[in-house]
């Protein structure tokens, strides 16, 4: 299962790559990601099976509206305070814990975490993530755990688990 | 047009230059470096489009994966460990 | 219609390119610079991949420009995810405006792998 869902994904980028449909192409394509297949199928996600199902799809989209928006506000935050004179910046390290259980959402957690206002993901230790905060205004955990990862973590447990 | 694109992208990797020269400690400095590999990216996709030939694009995602393997050796070298970590 | 979009999409990618640039200059301490830098320049050069799709659409341009994107993403992210790590362990510390450190905690009773 995990074999042949690795298999469609590289032929599906190689036909990206490639940009024209004709046989010796083709031929080729299935070769090299049968190939690549061989020898790191292996190392892909587990359980692909979830993805078979349409409404982790509708989510996805969801989620990616969401996080081209989270983005482009994430880079005028970071705009304004690098040109404002005075750098309003409070950086610190806070911790965060995550109850996603699949090891891929956690990984996409944490690349979303890096894109979003202000924040940068240091390290995953259990369910426990460490991010770098720009501008740590609270203290309080409850409040700032649900600043930093609330955002995505419902809709990712919607896709993944 | 596209030429004061292309000069004003050369003139932000000279700003990672500066700080490449400045940087107190070794991570700064790799810090720009990585920078300033997807800045050429960015330069390859301009050229790509200036010039009509669409295998620059090719050489652009060749160069992000490359910074990105140059980048992570790094981090590990910084880390003290090895690579298969 | 296209080329308005093209050229809009530009000017916004070397924008957010030139804020990521000053950032790197101007903030205190590795931490800082790499939020500002893998953010804004990520971001950046995605607008100028995402130029080329709004002009030649799914043709050969688009398609490898549209690849660049995920592929930018991904990397940057990891790449920040690591030099923070490795800039951590190899003794960094916080710039000395910082108002609260975590992680120092965590670090001491991690389990030594070997």
């Amino acid at each position: 299962m995990k074999y042949i869902a690795y298999f469609i994904l590289c032929l599906i980028i190689w036909f990206l790559l490639t940009a024209r449909i004709y046989l010796e192409n083709i031929v080729a394509g299935i070769l090299v990601s049968g190939i690549t297949t061989l020898f790191f199928g292996r190392y892909f996600i587990e359980g692909v099976g979830k993805f078979l199902e349409p409404k982790r799809y509708f989510w996805l989209l969801v989620y990616l509206i969401m996080f081209i928006w989270e983005c482009i506000k994430a880079n005028f935050d970071v705009a304004y305070r690098v040109l404002h004179p005075a750098m309003p910046i409070r950086p610190g390290i806070v911790k965060v814990n995550v109850t996603i259980r699949s090891e891929f959402g956690k990984a996409i957690l944490a690349n979303s975490i890096t894109m979003t206002p202000g924040t940068i993901s240091v390290d995953l230790i259990g369910d426990t993530l460490y991010v770098h905060w720009i501008n740590v205004f609270t203290d309080d955990p409850g409040k700032y755990s649900r600043i930093v990862s609330g955002r995505f973590e419902n809709l990712l447990k919607k896709i993944f688990d | 047009m596209m030429n004061i694109a292309l000069y004003l992208l050369i003139a932000f990797c000279l700003l990672c230059l500066i700080r490449i020269i400045l940087g107190p400690t070794v991570a700064d400095r790799v810090v720009a470096i990585d920078i300033m590999g997807i800045l050429v990216v960015g330069i390859c996709i301009l050229l790509a489009e200036k010039t009509g030939r669409s295998f620059l694009i090719d050489v652009g995602m060749a160069w992000i994966i490359l910074s990105f393997i140059g980048t992570l050796t790094m981090a590990k070298y910084l880390e003290n460990k090895k690579l298969n970590e | 219609m296209s080329d308005i979009l093209f050229y809009l999409l530009i000017g916004t990618g070397i924008l957010f390119d030139l804020f990521g640039c000053i950032g790197l200059l101007r903030l205190p301490d590795v931490y800082n610079r790499l939020q500002s830098a893998t953010k804004c320049v990520t971001l950046g050069t995605c607008c100028i991949a995402a130029s080329l799709l709004a002009r030649y659409g799914l043709a050969d341009f688009g398609l490898k420009a549209l690849l660049i994107i995920p592929l930018l993403f991904f990397t940057s992210t990891v790449a920040a995810h690591a030099l923070a790590r490795g800039s951590y362990k190899a003794g960094i510390r916080l710039w000395k405006g910082s108002v609260k450190d975590d992680y120092s905690k965590a670090e001491a009773n991690e389990p030594v792998k070997e």
